[in-house]
């Protein structure tokens, strides 16, 4: 049952149509939502007004005085208001909500609330943010600076100068905004109901990847918690999700409060590019000391530059992975890393898989490459030679085991000796044919990703789950949601394995804050490996309290056989590190991660030398999953995150306009890849199992984003000669590089 | 005004306004809301609907323009009763493969997949990619959609 | 851009059965804006960049939707077939495979299987993928009104400015004429966009050369996305006729187009890429000849 590719559990209801996404939702009587913006960057608002010439008498209107606790978007820090008051701090903010009994009234009213906005000086340099106004945050502009070091780099570089066989090498690197791009835009819808004890209340039901995240940023708008969150089917998230529902959920409920109707509050696709959270944009500055002859690495100096956007959200976080995973895999003994991120202007930037590790990955798998071009050495040795073995050192100085990297890279290699699969590509209609010029060129690249929440993350968090004995059948109850991933297949895969029991048995309650404990959100690819870790606990104890209460224990059926009861048997299980983990937040030393996934990405493709356009042939990863519980989950994981790196690497990119508003908000300009685009994939499972996760899983679900894109870089290079160090590699600029390299 | 046409082998008659989108007028009026929204502007596919045997897209497609005409949404391809029903082979092949994920793109790309399915039962896996783009998804990267399209109907695509 | 449009729109539609009825609607109703597979109209309306107050419908008029044979040994094809259509006509294949190549690269299929000929060409995009083809293949459009009936205007004298063609406020595009190919024509389509399906174009090459004895007797070098308009490249033609083909011809793009930096691309990339799509054109009639 572990191992096995069973068909997911929400499949039937997903393929017929029937599944209830929330959109597909009506209530009685509801009222349509839509939301009042900021055209400005950063203004002052100095009044807010209704057009006395539009009929407002059947339009509810809010603004942020109507809010009856704090205003707030309730996360790391209290920054984000949850309409704008005095101040708006970006282009699409918040500033006021309308709702009424058509969808078109509601966009009609919006333009009849009249705000008065008084501009104010706008920043939108990242690097011109820190110390410089206009102040936006704290007294610096600064949400997170973490500097990690590790040895002694700067005996390093200073050895290094007349030193004959070691060199300084030094580049710099861009990437760009990405947006997540679910397919269902942002929507939730509030209504009203009475709970058990007869109380007044709402319930929120909606698009989200974290119903407790809602929990917590409404019930300080509320001032109260009478109300509960349900998770609808999802369509899609990525992070873009995990944290923007809050405010979509605050807005319902504040509309549906002054309304005292049902409200549904629906994003339309425009709205939603130009408004949500993006992958945050980064600069890197790497500079090394590196052995000559081999490309060792003996000293590592990096600085990253985020750009935070408007609000924090979750950018500390970012720029806390950013740090961790700046060398990627590869062993180095004197490292100083410094991230920093700050804010702008621009609309906020958020969760988006991967979490600032694609960026620095990218930056990582760059500078081997220029390590091995200015040491002209083969940039499959360079990683070769640097590529962690057990025992190393990370540069938090944690001791790695059971290190996958060589593993994964062996794989790869040999998955990718078979020939070419036939097909995509040059194959493409309009391509010109016979007359295309197109060069060939393969790259590989290597990831790793620190499992879970950061350091003490988990064990702060305690992530809940229940398990309860529903008769014959068990049922599981925890916060995680599916959003695509597969949590609902494979909970009960775990608990069916754990009880010796048919999967057909368990069930997993839907995602409803009244119902389930908190597991803790569903992000940083932990679902599986953590919550399902304590839903195995529960198991084994269900096992236990079941075998206390018949007096043996034995078969899972015998000892329900020889139950008396029939009464529910629930039980609660959390999760607990073993003691082993050691962190240090303040000074980033310690246990970073519990565990490591390892991975190596080879992709081959072609560049059409009349166009800069890049073909996608073939994408291998090999990646080590600790134990796949579910062997086609896990690859549809995997396929789908690398393809979101391919458009990160060739197509996609916000473009923000003099305002920092999206230029390219429509799916018709802001690019992902079409099943034409897309290579074949070949995806090979590998098994190091980790003693912490369930059956030995570890998380899967960010890895495949960290490093195709740099696959692609250097496939573009051994390709063409045409260096590449900026994301997106538009054809654009594909077509600079091929010119520069004349 | 009055419109007649077919939806799913079954006979409507609405009154609508003419120039209403044919995707809203499944899913607010019919109440049939396995097509989806995903952009409103042709681009995602996930309004996915046939008309007289073709993939358009429903949000494309000004509602009097089905006038007569044989409308096929995702909840007609399966046949029997809800509990009971049989999956059209492409709606099994993607269970078998996994080609659902968060499942939004999932009834465009099925009415897609079947109109090519249609008229060519055993597609090339280059024929099925060609014949999908117009089908966004974001969680797959569509390996196992193209791998449960090709090989729906039984037969290894080349 | 606001949905609101869309989502009230109450235009009325005019429904006529046959093509004199719509030719008379047309006459009388010239507010009303013609309407066939609707994939540009509908995108317009949904954006809020139009609001007629009706519509006229065209997607009935089955007697538009015929290909055949001319008397002249070339193809007539009905301004309402659409991209799908195009490609399962053996016609078509026969006297302008090259247009098949464009048709299967607008959108995807669902957009193929509903956007017009006729609507790509009344739409005049400089992006329409079709039109830099129809150029290149000297296309006669028929455009008809109830009152002085058909004429015939050359694809080249068709596409006036930015968006604005040489159809009249009481004409329809009735059909698409196409001259019989020549056996020594060698016929290019090249379509560059940043992904290979739901594209709109940066740069589209259409183009014919009829080689004879090795040297070009006749060039028709067509760019789309460009400029405002779809464009013949006049200095490019002249550079290429009368003598064996000049792979060098190349050098002469820049004096025909007038691209711009716009959200899809920059008139740098335009400009260098519509030099190498061509150039690797030549290059392979070369080869090919060889
Ligand atoms: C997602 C998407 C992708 C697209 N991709 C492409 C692409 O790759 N390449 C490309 O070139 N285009 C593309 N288009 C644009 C569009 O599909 C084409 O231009 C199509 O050919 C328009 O035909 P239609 O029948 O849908 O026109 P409609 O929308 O019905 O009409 C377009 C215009 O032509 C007028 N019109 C139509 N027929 C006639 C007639 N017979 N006589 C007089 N006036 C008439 C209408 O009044 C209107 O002004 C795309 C559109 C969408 C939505
Ligand atoms: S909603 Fe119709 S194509 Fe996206
Ligand atoms: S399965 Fe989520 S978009 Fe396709």
């Amino acid at each position: 049952m572990i191992g096995e590719g069973l068909v997911r559990a929400d499949g039937q209801a997903k393929v017929t149509g029937r599944a209830v996404y929330v959109d597909d939702v009506r209530p009685e009587g509801c009222l349509y939502a839509a939301t009042v913006r900021s055209p400005f960057a950063h203004a002052r608002i100095t009044g807010i007004r209704l057009d006395p010439d539009f009929d407002f008498s059947d339009v509810t209107v809010v603004t942020a005085a109507d809010i009856p606790g704090e205003n707030v978007v309730a996360l790391m820090t209290d920054d984000q208001p949850a309409l704008a008051d005095k101040v708006v701090r970006h282009v699409m903010e918040p500033v006021a909500l309308v709702a009424a009994p058509t969808r078109e009234k509601a966009l009609a009213a919006v333009s009849h609330i009249l705000v008065d906005y008084e501009p104010l000086p706008a920043l939108f340099d990242p690097e011109r943010s820190r110390g410089h106004e206009p102040s936006l945050f704290g007294s610096d502009n600064v949400y997170s600076h973490i500097t990690l070091v590790h040895g002694d780099p700067d005996g390093a570089f200073a050895s290094a100068e007349g030193n004959a066989d070691v060199r300084i090498i030094e580049g710099t690197y861009r990437v760009g905004l990405q947006e997540q791009l679910y397919i269902e835009p942002q929507g939730m819808i509030a209504t009203h109901r009475v709970d058990a004890e007869g109380a007044p209340g709402l319930t929120l039901f909606g698009s989200m990847q974290c119903p407790f995240y809602v929990v917590k940023a409404l019930s300080r708008v509320l001032g109260h918690k009478r109300f509960n969150v349900v998770q609808a089917v999802t369509g899609g998230g990525f992070g873009g999700k995990e944290e923007y529902p809050s405010l979509v959920a605050i807005h319902a409920a504040l509309l549906a409060l002054k309304s005292g109707k049902s409200v549904k509050l629906i994003y339309r696709r425009d709205e939603d590019l130009r408004a949500t959270t993006k992958r945050h944009p980064c600069r890197l500055r790497y500079r090394t000391v590196v052995e000559v002859r081999t490309g060792r690495l003996l000293a590592f100096d990096g600085h990253m530059l985020f750009d935070g956007g408007a609000y924090n959200t979750l950018s500390p976080v970012v720029n806390s992975r950013g740090v961790i995973h700046a060398v990627g895999p590869y062993r180095c003994e004197n490292v100083r890393s410094e991230a920093l991120m700050v804010a702008t202007n621009t609309p906020p930037n958020g969760a988006f898989r991967g979490f600032g590790a694609p960026q620095v990955q990218f930056a990582a798998e760059r500078h081997l490459d220029r390590i091995a071009r200015e040491l002209g050495l083969d940039p499959l040795d360079v990683r070769r030679v640097n590529l962690y073995r057990d025992g190393d050192l990370t540069p938090t100085g944690q001791t790695l085991k059971d290190i996958g990297a060589k593993i994964v890279l062996e794989a790869a290699l040999e998955r990718a000796q078979r020939p070419l699969p036939p097909g995509n590509g040059s194959g493409r209609p309009g391509g010109g044919g016979q007359a295309a010029r197109l060069a060939a060129g393969r790259g590989l690249a290597l990831a790793w990703h620190g499992c879970g929440f950061t350091g003490n993350g988990e064990a702060n968090l305690q992530g809940k789950a229940d398990l309860a004995l529903e008769g014959r059948d068990l049922r599981v109850y925890t916060s995680s949601t599916d959003i695509g991933q597969g949590t609902e297949t494979i909970f009960p895969q775990i608990v069916a394995a754990a009880l010796g029991i048919g999967v057909g048995r368990v069930s997993v309650a839907p995602p409803d804050t009244d119902l389930v404990p908190d597991s803790g959100p569903t992000v940083a690819s932990r679902t599986a490996m953590v919550v399902g870790g304590v839903v195995l606990k529960a198991a084994q104890a269900l096992r236990a309290a079941l075998a206390s209460e018949v007096g043996f224990d034995g078969d899972f059926d015998a000892m329900l056989d020889a139950r008396t009861s029939d009464a529910v048997l629930r039980v609660r299980e959390q999760y607990a590190d073993d003691g082993t983990l050691v962190w240090d937040p303040k000074t980033y030393r310690g246990d970073a991660y519990p565990t490591f996934g390892w991975s190596c990405v080879i992709v081959d493709l072609e560049v059409d030398l009349d166009t800069g356009e890049v073909l996608y042939r073939r994408l291998v990863q090999a990646t080590d999953v600790g134990r796949a519980l579910n062997p086609v989950l896990a690859s549809g994981q995997l396929e789908g995150g690398a393809l979101q790196a391919l458009g990160y690497a060739t197509s996609e990119e916000v473009v923000l306009d003099e305002r920092g508003c999206m230029r390219n908000d429509r799916l018709t300009n802001y690019i992902i890849p079409t099943a034409l685009d897309a290579p074949e994939m070949e995806t090979v499972l590998i098994e190091i199992p980790f003693a912490g996760g369930p059956f030995g899983a570890k998380g899967i679900g960010e890895i495949p984003h960290d490093v195709p894109h740099a696959a692609v870089a250097q496939a573009i290079e051994r390709a063409t000669g045409a260096v590449l160090d900026r994301l997106p590699m538009m054809p654009e600029r594909v077509m600079a590089a091929l010119e520069r390299r004349r | 005004m009055i419109l007649r046409f077919q939806v799913n082998a079954t006979d409507v008659e609405l009154d609508v306004l003419p120039m209403a989108r044919l995707l809203d007028v499944l899913r607010e009026d019919l109440r049939l809301t396995g097509s989806k929204e995903g952009c409103g502007e042709g681009e995602c596919g996930a309004c996915t609907v046939l008309i007289d045997g073709r993939a358009v897209n429903s949000c494309l497609v000004p509602v009097f323009q089905v006038a007569g005409a044989k409308v096929e949404t995702v909840e007609g391809l399966a046949s029997g009763l809800h509990g009971h029903e049989r999956l059209h082979p492409v709606q099994a092949a993607f269970l078998e493969h996994g080609a659902a994920q968060c499942g939004i793109c999932t009834p465009g790309f099925l009415v897609a997949a079947a109109e090519l399915l249609a008229h060519t039962p055993h597609p090339t896996r280059l024929e099925v990619r060609e014949a999908l783009a117009g089908n966004l998804c974001r969680c797959t990267g569509y390996q196992k959609i193209v791998d449960a399209v090709a090989n729906a109907l039984g037969r290894q695509g080349s | 851009m606001s949905r609101t449009a869309q989502l009230k729109s109450t235009a009325a539609v005019l429904e006529p059965r046959t093509l004199n009825e719509a030719l008379e609607m047309r006459a009388r109703a010239p507010d009303a804006m013609p309407l066939a597979g609707g994939t540009d109209v509908m995108v317009s309306l949904e954006a809020g960049v139009i609001d007629p107050p009706r519509f006229l419908n065209l997607w009935r008029l089955d007697a538009l939707r015929k290909i055949e044979d001319t008397p002249a040994g070339g193809v007539r094809i009905g301004a309402l077939c659409t991209y799908t259509s195009l490609g399962r006509s053996d016609l078509v294949l026969r006297h302008a495979s090259v247009l098949i190549e464009a048709a299967r690269t607008v959108g995807a299929t669902q957009i193929q299987n509903r956007g017009t000929l006729g609507g790509n060409i009344v739409n005049a995009s400089p992006a329409g993928d079709t039109l830099p083809v129809l150029l290149a293949l000297d296309a006669v459009f028929e455009l008809s009104s109830a009152e002085r009936g058909a004429r015939l205007v050359a694809a080249a004298d068709f596409f006036l400015g930015y968006r604005q063609t040489a159809l009249l406020p009481d004409e329809l595009l009735i059909a698409i004429h196409l001259p019989a190919r020549n056996a020594d024509d060698h016929t290019h389509y090249r379509k560059v966009g940043t992904r290979l399906a739901q594209a709109i174009s940066k740069v589209v090459l259409g183009a014919r050369l009829r080689v004879v004895d090795g040297q070009v007797v006749e060039a028709r070098i067509a760019w789309g996305s460009v400029g405002p308009v779809p464009m013949r490249s006049p200095s490019v033609e002249a550079a290429l006729l009368g003598v064996p083909i000049d792979v060098d011809a190349e050098a002469k793009v820049a004096q025909d187009i007038r691209p711009i930096d716009d959200i899809r691309s920059t008139a740098d990339y335009r400009q260098r890429v519509a030099e190498n799509v061509l150039r690797s054109f030549l290059r392979s009639v070369v080869q090919t000849r060889s």
